[in-house]
């Protein structure tokens, strides 16, 4: 396990390596054009670009450059150009917005899908499962910023259901975010209950067929309990490692479509504000932190994953 | 949600891949004949895609106006009554349900019928382009990592690993603002910021691993069989087998997988079109179309629903013709994506 532990680690700390050079590649070193007009944004004066060539040091060595641009990012002094803001302030403030999201979607997602996942593989062929696989193939071809607008313009525009968009801190008034959560977090899980419920349907029943499923049944347990403790727990597994890549999923890009749709100012909004006025610096930022975090959730899930399922362990 | 299927990529390891000749082909395409469903999603497909290459015969006999022009200030009768095509308040004008503004204008007064067929050429063009890079260059590292393995397997796989840690959304996002400030000069290869061909090229290349991943782990199989070996001690160089053996039976993974890359090249290209990351105005696309009816969500619904029909219509079309083909071929390959 720990040897396990110890590759996996290490693999991760390669492709976080490669990916911060990468990074540093695509915003510094792409050819043709400055990189100075490239970090200052459309329309900015002779002066502007002096002073960035100076901050960004574009006149020394690519690996100046490289180790210059890693210790402003990563000590959190990277200066916005549109209205010269702290870059790390900003994502910060906007954090509580991108984490109640995510958080709040995923919890919804799995429960869902658990709670339809069980059902349909009771009934196979019924109406819940050929409901289900109806929503999960559609939800692979509708993103989730067109089911975002069309339920706004449903719930919150033609019946006043929701409210249409903004973010009310929880420590403001929990009645107030749970509120203006509601809608973003559906429209973000309604597309993931239904893979995540095919997903573990066909788990269910995989694992059903198993000899310790059998044991369980010639011991006279009853169905409930073989289900709730025997199947669910070996079958929930294929979820949870799912579920590490679309958490991850929704922090570098499902939350960037939907908060700016629902105005939720979360990092994710930030991001796409910045997009709209090219403000490299703050994407530039947000991209590697992004890319960082979900490498290191995924190295994190894969963890767990082998403490779960110890056959893991002999692959990779 | 971004371009996403379920499941893991290494799912193609569990079949292996059998030699598919000529008669597989025939079976496979009896199957798909008989598929009413791929036959549907074929028709609706090529609806659209034949709709969108009339746009310009569209915008000349029927509206009149071009994707650009602008009709702020102009007045059309609509039932006999003179009305603004943008009123004095900003509100442009709703489905008219005539040759002229059939579906409304939008807030610059310009025809959204005309922008919408625009769109799609510009949406299909990208998705096509970029499906075609991927699958060129997907294949290729596929096929050399997995063949050659040792040093070449290392490197290609490191490469690939490093463009799959960053979620699909945040690359494009990197590349595509990185890219529309000064564009790409590749040796003798100039591309400026504003041309299609830069989000064709981005989406092309985040897509890449999503291919070249399952093809290595198929290839890598596909080495060991008899027929590989046979052809080795008949004397064939790495290349030639590659072409004659390894080549014909990565083909079926390969086509399974065009109708996903397809349906997720243009998901992303509206998506990073509605961030602004993609294409640039005053180009249509049906992304930047559905970010500006997004604004005017309250007074012009019609602004929205337009691109979201037609991109949800092209997609779901898409997917599920890719979904009988992959019964019909008979594997059980899935697109692993975030």
């Amino acid at each position: 396990m720990a040897r396990y532990i110890a590759r996996r680690l290490v693999s991760s700390l390669v492709v976080l390596f490669l990916v911060s050079v990468f990074t540093f590649l695509i915003f510094q070193v792409i050819p043709n054009g400055s990189p100075a007009l490239r970090i200052a944004g459309r329309g900015a004066s002779p002066a502007t670009l002096a002073a960035v060539v100076k901050e960004w040091g574009f006149n020394q060595p690519l690996y100046v450059q490289y180790a210059d641009m890693m210790e402003k990012i990563f000590t959190g002094s990277v200066v916005s150009y549109s209205g010269n803001i702290n870059v790390l302030g900003q994502l910060r403030a906007g954090l509580p917005a991108t984490v109640s999201l995510a958080v709040g979607a995923s919890v919804i997602w799995l429960s869902g899908a658990i709670v339809i996942g069980v059902i349909s593989s009771r009934r196979i062929g019924g109406t819940v499962d050929r409901l289900m696989g109806v929503l999960a193939s559609v939800s692979i071809s509708v993103p989730v910023y067109v089911i975002g607008a069309v339920a706004l313009y449903f719930l919150a525009y033609k019946v006043s259901i929701f409210p249409n968009g903004g973010y009310v801190p929880i420590s403001q008034s929990f009645f107030g975010w749970l509120d203006h959560m509601i809608l973003p977090w559906l429209c973000l899980s309604v597309g993931f209950i239904g893979l995540y419920s095919r997903v573990l349907r066909s788990s269910i029943i995989e694992t059903e067929g198993e000899d310790f499923v059998r044991t369980a049944k010639a011991k006279g347990l009853t169905k409930r309990r073989i289900l709730v403790h025997h199947v669910l727990r070996t079958s929930m597994i294929p979820i949870i490692s799912l579920w590490g890549l679309d958490f991850a999923g929704v922090i570098g890009g499902g939350a960037i479509l939907i908060e700016t749709l629902f105005n939720l100012q979360g990092v994710g909004q930030y991001a796409a504000e910045s997009i709209g006025l090219l403000d490299i610096p703050p994407i530039m930022v947000i991209v590697m932190y992004g890319t960082f975090f979900v490498v290191l959730l995924t190295t994190a899930v894969d963890i767990l994953h082998a403490f779960a399922e110890p056959r893991v362990r002999l692959q990779v | 949600m971004s371009p996403i299927v379920l499941s893991s990529s290494e799912t193609l390891a569990a079949d292996t891949p059998s030699p598919h000749g000529e008669r597989h082909r025939r079976v496979a395409l009896r199957r798909l004949l008989h598929d009413r469903v791929a036959i549907g999603s074929v028709i609706v497909f090529a609806l659209i895609v034949i709709a969108c290459l009339c746009a310009p015969l569209y915008a000349k006999y029927v509206a009149g106006t071009g994707p650009n022009d602008n009709h702020v200030t102009e007045v059309i009768r609509v039932g006999g009554r003179p009305t603004d095509v943008v009123s004095t308040s900003g509100i442009p004008i709703g489905p008219t349900w005539q040759s002229k503004f059939l579906l409304g204008a939008d807030s610059n007064g310009r025809d959204v019928a005309v922008r919408l067929l625009y769109g799609g050429r510009t949406s299909l063009m990208i998705g096509f382009l970029a499906a075609a890079i991927t699958l060129t260059f997907g294949t290729l590292t596929g096929i050399l990592a997995g063949f050659f393995r040792g040093w070449t397997d290392t490197v290609l796989s490191r490469a690939l690993d490093v463009i799959w840690a960053y979620p699909v959304v945040l690359l494009g996002i990197a590349l595509g603002t990185a890219l529309e400030l000064g564009g790409l000069k590749l040796g003798p290869l100039v591309i400026s910021g504003n041309s299609l061909f830069v989000p064709a090229l981005i989406i092309g290349f985040v897509f890449i691993p999503y291919l070249a991943r399952p093809i290595r782990t198929q290839v890598l199989l596909l080495r060991e069989r008899e027929f590989v070996a046979a052809a080795r001690l008949l004397g064939k160089g790495s290349m030639s087998i590659i072409v004659s053996e390894v080549l014909p039976n990565v083909t079926s993974a390969v086509v399974v997988f065009v109708p996903l890359i397809v349906a997720n090249a243009i998901l992303l290209e509206a998506g990073l079109s509605y961030l602004g990351a993609g294409v640039q105005a005053p180009n249509p696309s049906w992304g930047t179309m559905i970010a500006s009816g997004v604004a005017l969500i309250t007074s012009t619904p019609s602004l929205l629903f337009a691109p979201v029909i037609m991109l949800v219509a092209t997609t779901v079309s898409m997917n599920l013709f890719g979904e009988s083909l992959r019964n019909a071929i008979g594997t059980t390959t899935s697109m692993a994506g975030r």
